[in-house]
């Protein structure tokens, strides 16, 4: 592989593992403050599973650069991480929640599936495995913006808020990461235009079929994953502080 | 000096250790050992994760280790594969039969699982009394193998792995 398409897929890979490890550890905040027991089970089971697909797209890179997923998720600064910005965003209320983890469901559950054609065959093993994962997911979290969208006047309102703040951070999804053409002309990664068509169709309907309208203006738009917003700062320092008091985890 | 056991007999010994989360499976039989390859005193054992995040898997990784020093090799490799992706396809039938009894409603083959954004599930059958009269509670239950159910014939609750 030449060094400019490795360098590019190792920072696809890290900011594919950090919108993972971020969202992941957002919605664990719900972890005990469910709205109702099984949601808060069914919350746990996703951010399990987000957390698993985090380490999967780290090892990815550790193959290529030797990195320690751990160090990557532990010890780096908000300044190298490379999630989205939507991931970073503070929980919220339950529709805020649902509907963060439902807009990312559908992205990922389409960019997994174009990925298990990748030309790394890597990255096209990893794909396969995590979309029989990631379905119940997106299952799990449309139901809910369905249920929220046509259920009372409030939980209406409060989704359709959520909405509005959250479509424009969502279109920084399908925003290329520098170097992405590399892979995408190497048939690596998938071109993000077309399942960026395609997630524009699905969430259309399905959030219309909800009750919910979209956005006429779409609002703040972010575009580099070099720049976040500064929930990142103290998302991390919650998440590392023990990593950080104790490295090597030896004293409990 | 010992002879060391041969590979069907690393089989035999490896089948022996009951999955950490569902006991009544082993974890050959749950499809999650994939290779078991001899090398004179070294043993490559390849193992393939069910649910990528599943916290057992460190556990069942320890204990294929374990199982093969056991048996006297002085060095254990246990590797990860990835592909084929693992599926409930993988369990053997005795296994999902075993599963059923216990009281979880095995995986359906999955090609009866439908297309990704297709998301109407047929009914899952009750593993007590065998009626299709059933709904689900909850897709994500105790483990993430697992989803919960209600029977609405034999009004009981029950668990039933998830078709992957």
């Amino acid at each position: 592989m030449r060094s400019e398409v490795r360098e590019a897929l190792i920072a696809k890979l890290t900011a594919l593992a950090d919108d993972e490890v971020i969202l992941a550890h957002r919605n664990s905040e719900w972890t005990g403050y469910g709205p109702i027991l099984e949601e808060d089970i069914a919350l746990a089971n996703i951010v399990q599973d987000e957390l698993g697909h985090a380490t999967l797209w780290y090892g990815l890179r550790k193959e290529l650069d030797r990195s320690d997923p751990d160090q990557l998720a532990f010890f780096r600064d908000a300044n190298e991480y490379r999630c989205c910005e939507l991931v970073e965003l503070p929980k919220g209320d339950w529709a805020f929640t649902m509907l963060r983890q439902y807009l990312f469901d559908l992205y990922e559950a389409l960019w997994l599936e174009a990925a298990q054609h990748s030309t790394y065959k890597p990255l096209a093993e990893a794909a396969q495995k995590i979309i029989r994962e990631e379905r119940f997911h997106l299952q799990h979290t449309r139901a809910w913006v369905e249920r929220l969208g046509l259920g009372t006047e409030e939980s209406n309102r409060r989704v359709q808020q959520a909405l509005d703040f959250q479509w424009g951070y969502a279109q920084q999804l399908f925003v290329p990461i520098p170097g992405e053409e590399l892979l995408v002309a190497e048939g690596i990664v998938p071109d993000l235009l077309p399942i960026k068509a395609r997630w524009l169709e699905l969430a259309t309907r399905h959030l219309q079929n909800a009750d919910l309208k979209l956005p006429i203006n779409p609002g703040y738009q972010p575009t580099s994953r070099a720049y976040h917003t500064e929930h990142l700062w103290s998302i991390l320092a919650e998440m590392q502080s023990t990593a950080r008091w104790e490295p090597e985890a030896k004293v409990w | 000096m010992t002879t060391l056991p041969d590979t069907k007999q690393v089989w035999e010994a490896l089948a022996r250790i009951p999955d950490p989360e569902i006991p009544v499976v082993n974890v050959v039989e749950m499809g999650i050992v994939r290779e078991v390859q001899l090398e004179g005193p070294k043993a490559i054992i390849s193992m393939t994760p069910t649910f990528s995040g599943c916290p057992a898997l460190h556990l069942i990784r320890e204990q294929l280790e374990e199982t093969a020093r056991s048996l006297g090799f002085a060095e254990v490799e246990v590797k990860t594969v990835l592909s084929p992706p693992w599926s409930t396809d993988w369990i053997t039938s005795e296994a999902k039969e075993r599963l059923r009894q216990y009281g979880i409603a095995p995986p359906k083959p999955t090609r009866e699982q439908g297309a990704l954004i297709e998301l109407e599930a047929a009914p899952t059958r009750c593993p007590r009394c065998g009626s299709f009269n059933t709904s689900v509670k909850n897709t994500f239950g105790p483990t993430l193998c697992k989803a919960i159910h209600v029977c609405n014939d034999c009004k009981e609750p029950f668990e039933s792995f998830k078709t992957v």
